[in-house]
């Protein structure tokens, strides 16, 4: 841990000095970004790099490759399979039982990270025997996270959590069944990588790039402010088909947005809501 | 309605057998007060606790587990979700961080006290409480550099000592309190 407490203490105005800096010499706007992370993030690069504010403005400017490797260690990239097993077994029962009964069901995974939630959502698809006709797009601003979830290739010491967090949901098979276990890795089966396209997208500057049935983006929001939450969810919006669902992180709301008027709650303590209009 | 963020803010950073003196010493509390009051206890974020809502029930206060983006108010008692690491915002609100556990913590309380120490300064007060393990030391640290008032729970009356003998360590400046002066500490509070 000494290398967290090394001290490299930033003032928030030093931070916004950087978010200007970043966005006018790249495409990466961090200006919506909760100030308490983005301190806390950037002063571990500082600590991991050796660098004081200075060499960090530097580097940003002239070191290549720089900009990218910043973005990958500011944003966040924890995840986990099933992480909330309630969240999952409510879609198990609820939710995607109700969209069975469309042709066609696409789902986004916005902010996937490794890709870790999209296998998870995968598994309870073909549980359902949906997925044939499903789709999954697993997005994310960082290019280096989506090539590990492309592999689906996770190290195995975490399957003891993510096997418990599987069996809280209480599914037909084996969590087992759906990947081979190899050395310390475990890999993804590959039947469940069918129907799945992992792509770059930026919440905070892109478009809507499909329409969809469910958006799942949990734990994305936390990182961003009011301002910047309020962008992302009308663009989930806009992005939705007309009954469509939209779940966020179980700390996460949707109350304090104008958009929520065209939803209806379908868990409170889940978040899970129904875009009715 | 506009809501007032709290000016002042008094942290209690627990781990193993910290609760119940932590419940003891909310009990205490007057019917209101002027700060607001922020729970940061290691738990288990497989089970889900219900100790936010038993606590709000029995005590008749507010005892809220924390949301993204909650102002920060007064007369309200904050608890840290079980899975997230709790900041503040520089604008009085509180944000969530699923980053990776720092020292096997999540609620971290070094992560916790560091970003109350940036932004309620000495206008901030801590206590560090029992625990098996040192989260809470560095935050200590950083708290006293930004003149923050700190207190740290007498190793002889802490069931497992290991974090507030740990605390210790940062400064002799930082007064340890038995348990009966802490309770009386928080029943005085306006």
């Amino acid at each position: 841990m000494a290398e967290l407490n090394e001290t490299h203490e930033l003032s928030f105005a030093e931070i916004e000095d950087l978010v200007f800096l970043l966005k006018n010499i790249s495409g990466f706007d961090l200006s919506g970004y909760t100030r308490s992370s983005l301190k806390r993030r950037i002063q571990r690069i500082m600590g991991l790099e050796h660098m004081d504010i200075v060499d960090l403005k530097n580097a940003l400017v002239n070191l290549p490759g720089f900009q990218t490797y910043f973005i990958q260690e500011v944003t966040v990239n924890v995840t986990e399979m099933f992480r909330d097993p309630a969240f999952y077994r409510k879609l198990n029962s609820d939710i995607l039982p109700y969209l069975s009964s469309f042709q066609r069901i696409k789902i986004w995974s916005a902010g996937c990270s490794t890709g870790e939630e999209v296998y998870s959502l995968a598994i309870l698809l073909k549980e359902q025997q949906l997925n044939e006709r499903a789709f999954i797009y697993g997005t994310d601003i960082n290019s280096q996270v989506l090539d590990v979830a492309k592999k689906g290739i996770y190290p195995l010491k975490k399957f003891k959590e993510y096997t418990e967090n599987f069996n809280a949901i209480h599914l037909k098979e084996n969590f087992s069944s759906y990947y081979t276990a190899r050395y310390d890795a475990a890999i993804i089966n590959h039947d469940l990588r069918q129907n799945i396209l992992f792509s770059t997208h930026n919440l905070a500057s892109d478009q809507v790039f499909n329409e969809f049935h469910l958006i799942t983006c949990r734990n994305v929001l936390i990182y961003f402010d009011l301002k910047l939450q309020e962008r992302v969810i009308n663009l989930f919006y806009e992005s939705l088909a007309l009954f469509g669902f939209l779940c966020l992180g179980t700390k996460e709301t949707l109350i304090r947005h104008e958009v929520m008027k065209n939803f209806k709650v379908v868990d409170k303590e889940l978040n899970i809501y129904q875009k009715i209009k | 309605m506009i809501e007032k963020p709290a000016t002042h803010m008094i942290a209690i950073g627990g781990s193993a057998g910290a609760y119940e003196l932590i419940v003891e010493l909310l009990e205490s509390l007057p019917a209101h007060f002027s700060v607001a009051i922020v729970v940061v206890l290691h738990r288990n974020s497989k089970y889900e606790t219900k100790i936010e809502s038993s606590l709000s029930q029995r005590l008749n206060k507010k005892v809220i587990s924390v949301k993204d983006k909650m102002t920060v108010l007064p007369d309200n008692i904050y608890f840290a979700p079980p899975g997230y690491h709790l900041l503040i915002e520089p604008h009085f609100s509180f944000s969530l961080d699923i980053s990776e556990p720092v020292q096997f913590s999540r609620p971290s309380i070094d992560v916790f006290f560091e970003s109350m120490a940036d932004i309620y300064q000495d206008k901030g007060t801590a206590f560090l409480l029992s625990g098996a393990n040192t989260d809470g030391t560095y935050g200590l640290k950083r708290l006293l550099e930004m003149q923050a008032t700190c207190y740290i729970q007498d190793p002889k009356d802490a069931k497992i000592d290991t974090m507030p003998r740990s605390g210790m360590t940062v400064s002799k400046k930082i007064k340890t309190l038995n348990n009966a002066e802490i309770i009386d500490f928080f029943s005085q509070l306006i």
